[in-house]
C-alpha cells in the first residue's frame, strides 16, 4: 500500500471541461492527491466522450485489437468459470477430470457443506463462524480507521499544529514497512495491554495498519477544500471538534465512500493480521478458509472447497461490482494490500 | 478576502494536538517504535523470548549461513523480477488496448480488475485447484490427446516458484492496467494530431513518446508491486505453504516461520531488518525523488 498517488481516468477530461476539477496537489509532502471527485465531474466527463468516439471501420488492426482483448479477458474470466462449475459438481463428476466441463448434475450442495459442515481442523461447523467472525472485525475496524484517518486529515490539513507534518512524514514511511517487521514487537505490545489474541485487538491492528493511506486520503480531500471557508468558520467561533463534525464530515461524503470501500476490501482480504493477532474465536474468513483447504485431512473436497473459496470471495467481489469507478478511485488513492 | 493570518489561541491548539495523539502513537510507537525494537533485537542473542544482550552481528551471519534463507531470497529475485516485468507488459499492454476507444470498455476493464478485488488466499486456492497434476489443466491436456503434456509445476521443485507468478500476475495486472490507463487518459490529445500529421506509426508513438511520459504511473505500479513481492506471503501460504519441501519459500514465510514456529526471535529480526533494508533502498529513493520534484514544481 502506498501513498504515490495518480490522477483518476476522468479528472483530466473532466476538468478540460471546465467542470470543477477535484485533482489537487498536495500540500506539503509533494504527494499527488487523487481526486475523490465530484458525480458533477464523472457525468460531464461521460457527456463529453461519447461524442468523439467515432465509428471506427473493421479494419485487420481493429480485429487485432479486440482479438487480443478478447483473449485476455478470457484468461482472466477462466479461473472465475473454472471455481463455479467446481463448486456446482459431485466428486464423482470432479474425478472425471474435466476440468472445463459444465457440470452435468449440477448440485448447491457443496455450498451447503461449504457453509455449514466443512472441517476447519477439529471443528466441522463450516465457514459461516469466519464469515462473521470477518464482519465482526471488518465494521468496527473500518469505522474506526476511517474516523481516525478523518479527524487526521482535517487537523493535517487546517490547523496544522507544529511538529504535525513530521509525524505525517514518519507515518507515509510506514506505508512502506513490512508487516513481518512490526509483527513481533505488536504481539508483545498488545500481550502487555492484554489486547492480544482478540477483537479489539485485531480492530486495534487495522487501524493502525490502515492509518497511513486513510490519512492521506482525507488530508489531500481536505486540502482541496478552500481554506477561506474554514476561516469563515473559524470567525463564527467554530471550535476543533464543532467545525470538524458541522462543516468537515458532512462534506466528506465521496470521500467517506472511496475510503470504505477501501478499508472494507482490505480487511475482509487480510491474512497475516488476522491469523496472527485474531483469538481462535474471532478467526476471520480468509484464515478459515485456508484452515478447510489446506490442513484438513482425508479425501479433499475440491468442489466444496471451491465452494467455500466463492463465498470467501463474495463480498469483495459484490462490494467490487457494485461501485466499479469508485473502487478505482481507492486504487489510485494508494491501494491497499497487505 | 484578505483575512490576516487569525490568530490561534493556545487552547484550540491544544485540541488539535490531542486530535492527533492516536497518530503521533501509531507513527512512533507502531512505526518507528517496533521498527528499533526489532533493529535491537537482531543485534541479541535472543531464541524464543527477546533478550537484550549484545552479540553483534552474530544473527546476520547466521541468517547468512541458514540454506532456507538462501533460498528464500534466491525464490524472491526470480519470482519478483518475473512478476514485475510480466505484470507490467500485461497491464500495459491491456491499458493501451482497451484505450483503442473499443467497444464495452466498462465491462472489459471490469473483467480485468476483478482479481484484484479477491483476496490473494482465494487466488492461491483457486490456481491450487487449477494447476492440480491429478485433475487439473495436466489433465485435461492428456484427455485432449496429448499424453506426454507436463504441466505439474506444483508439485516440481524446479518449477513451482512459476505458477506463483501465474497466479499472482492474474491478479495484479488488473491494478497496473488500472493506474496507466489513467495516466493515457491525461495525455494531451495534441500529441496524437501531431503524430498524425507527421505521419508516425501509432505503436512508434507508444512506444517512443507515451511511454515516457507514463513515468510517473510506471513508478506508482512499479512501487506497489514491489511492495506485493517483498510481503508475498498470503498466497505462497495458500497455494503452495512453501513446499514442495522448501522449494517455493520466501522471505516473509521464512520470518513468520521463525517468529511463531521455530521460535527462534533474534534470526527472524535479523531477516526482518534485511526485508525493511531491501525495501527502503528501492522505494523510499523514488519517494523522495517525486515528492522533491512535486515541491520545486509548485515553488517555481
Amino acid at each position: 500500500m502506498l501513498p504515490l498517488t495518480e490522477e483518476t481516468d476522468e479528472a483530466p477530461r473532466a476538468s478540460a471541461d471546465g467542470v470543477r476539477s477535484a485533482a489537487v496537489s498536495d500540500t506539503a509532502n509533494g504527494v499527488r492527491a487523487a481526486p475523490v471527485g465530484t458525480p458533477l465531474a464523472v457525468s460531464a466527463l461521460r457527456s463529453a466522450r461519447s461524442p468523439a468516439r467515432r465509428s471506427l471501420a473493421w479494419t485487420p488492426a481493429r480485429l487485432g485489437v479486440y482479438g487480443f482483448l478478447l483473449t485476455a479477458a478470457l484468461f482472466f474470466l477462466l479461473p472465475l468459470y473454472v471455481m463455479l462449475v467446481t463448486s456446482l459438481k459431485p466428486m464423482e463428476e470432479i474425478h472425471l477430470g474435466t476440468l472445463f466441463a459444465l457440470p452435468l448434475h449440477a448440485t448447491f450442495e457443496p455450498w451447503r457443506q461449504a457453509w455449514q459442515s466443512a472441517c476447519t481442523g477439529l471443528e466441522c461447523n463450516g465457514i459461516r463462524a469466519g464469515f462473521w467472525n470477518s464482519v465482526a472485525i471488518v465494521v468496527p475496524s473500518t469505522v474506526l480507521s476511517i474516523l481516525v484517518g478523518a479527524v487526521n486529515g482535517y487537523a493535517l490539513s487546517f490547523w496544522r499544529p507544529r511538529g504535525a507534518g513530521l509525524l505525517f512524514g514518519i507515518l507515509m514511511l510506514g506505508a512502506f514497512i513490512p508487516a513481518q517487521v512490526m509483527i513481533y514487537p505488536l504481539v508483545r505490545a498488545l500481550a502487555f495491554i492484554h489486547l492480544f489474541s482478540s477483537l479489539p485487538g485485531i480492530v486495534l491492528i487495522h487501524t493502525v495498519f490502515g492509518m497511513p493511506v486513510m490519512t492521506l486520503l482525507f488530508r489531500n480531500y481536505y486540502a482541496s477544500l478552500p481554506m477561506e471557508l474554514f476561516k469563515a468558520a473559524r470567525i463564527d467561533g467554530g471550535g476543533f471538534w464543532r467545525i470538524f463534525v458541522e462543516l468537515m464530515l458532512p462534506m466528506s461524503t465521496p470521500v467517506i465512500v472511496v475510503a470504505a470501500i477501501m478499508q472494507i476490501t482490505g480487511i475482509w482480504n487480510d491474512f497475516l493480521l488476522g491469523l496472527v493477532f485474531a483469538d481462535a474465536d474471532h478467526l476471520p474468513m480468509t484464515v478459515q478458509l485456508n484452515n478447510i483447504i489446506n490442513t484438513t485431512t482425508g479425501e479433499r473436497l475440491y468442489n466444496v472447497n471451491m465452494a467455500a473459496t466463492i463465498l470467501t470471495s463474495m463480498v469483495p467481489l459484490t462490494l467490487y461490482f457494485i461501485s466499479g469507478r469508485w473502487f478505482v478511485r481507492g486504487i489510485a488513492s494508494g491501494a491497499v494490500k497487505g | 478576502m484578505t483575512t490576516p493570518a487569525i490568530a490561534r489561541p493556545r487552547r484550540l491548539q491544544l485540541v488539535a494536538y490531542f486530535a492527533l495523539l492516536p497518530m503521533a502513537a501509531t507513527a512512533l510507537f507502531a512505526y518507528l517504535g517496533t521498527i528499533f525494537w526489532s533493529a535491537r533485537i537482531s543485534f541479541s542473542g535472543s531464541r524464543t523470548f527477546p533478550s537484550y544482550d549484545f552479540v553483534g552481528l552474530a544473527q546476520y551471519v547466521r541468517l547468512f549461513d541458514n540454506e532456507r534463507w538462501l533460498l528464500s531470497l534466491q525464490n524472491v529475485f526470480v519470482y519478483g523480477a518475473l512478476f514485475i516485468v510480466a505484470t507490467l507488459v500485461i497491464g500495459f499492454l491491456l491499458a493501451v488496448f482497451i484505450d483503442q476507444k473499443v467497444m464495452a470498455e466498462g465491462m472489459l476493464r471490469t473483467v480485468f480488475l476483478y482479481p484484484y478485488a479477491m483476496s490473494f488466499v482465494a487466488t492461491g486456492l483457486i490456481w491450487q485447484w487449477i494447476l492440480n497434476p491429478e485433475l487439473g489443466i495436466q489433465n485435461v491436456l492428456h484427455k485432449l490427446g496429448f499424453a506426454g503434456a507436463r504441466f505439474d509445476w506444483i508439485v516440481d521443485q524446479d518449477m513451482v516458484i512459476y505458477t506463483l507468478v501465474i497466479a499472482t500476475v492474474w491478479q495484479a495486472s488488473g491494478l497496473v492496467m488500472a493506474l496507466l490507463l489513467s495516466g493515457l487518459r491525461g495525455i494531451d490529445e495534441e500529441i496524437w494530431k501531431a503524430a498524425r500529421i507527421d505521419g508516425i506509426p501509432r505503436w512508434r508513438v507508444y512506444v517512443s513518446i507515451v511511454l515516457p511520459m507514463l513515468g510517473p504511473s510506471l513508478s506508482t505500479a512499479f512501487v506497489l508491486l514491489f511492495v506485493m513481492v517483498v510481503k508475498a506471503y498470503d498466497a505462497v501460504v495458500a497455494m503452495t505453504q512453501g513446499g514442495p519441501g522448501t522449494a517455493s519459500e520466501v522471505p516473509a514465510k521464512f520470518i513468520m516461520d521463525y517468529l511463531f514456529n521455530r521460535a527462534n526471535v533474534g534470526l527472524a529480526s535479523a531477516a526482518s531488518m534485511v526485508l525493511l533494508a531491501t525495501v527502503l533502498a528501492i522505494a523510499a529513493p523514488l519517494y523522495f525523488v517525486r515528492s522533491r520534484a512535486a515541491r520545486s514544481g509548485r515553488e517555481s
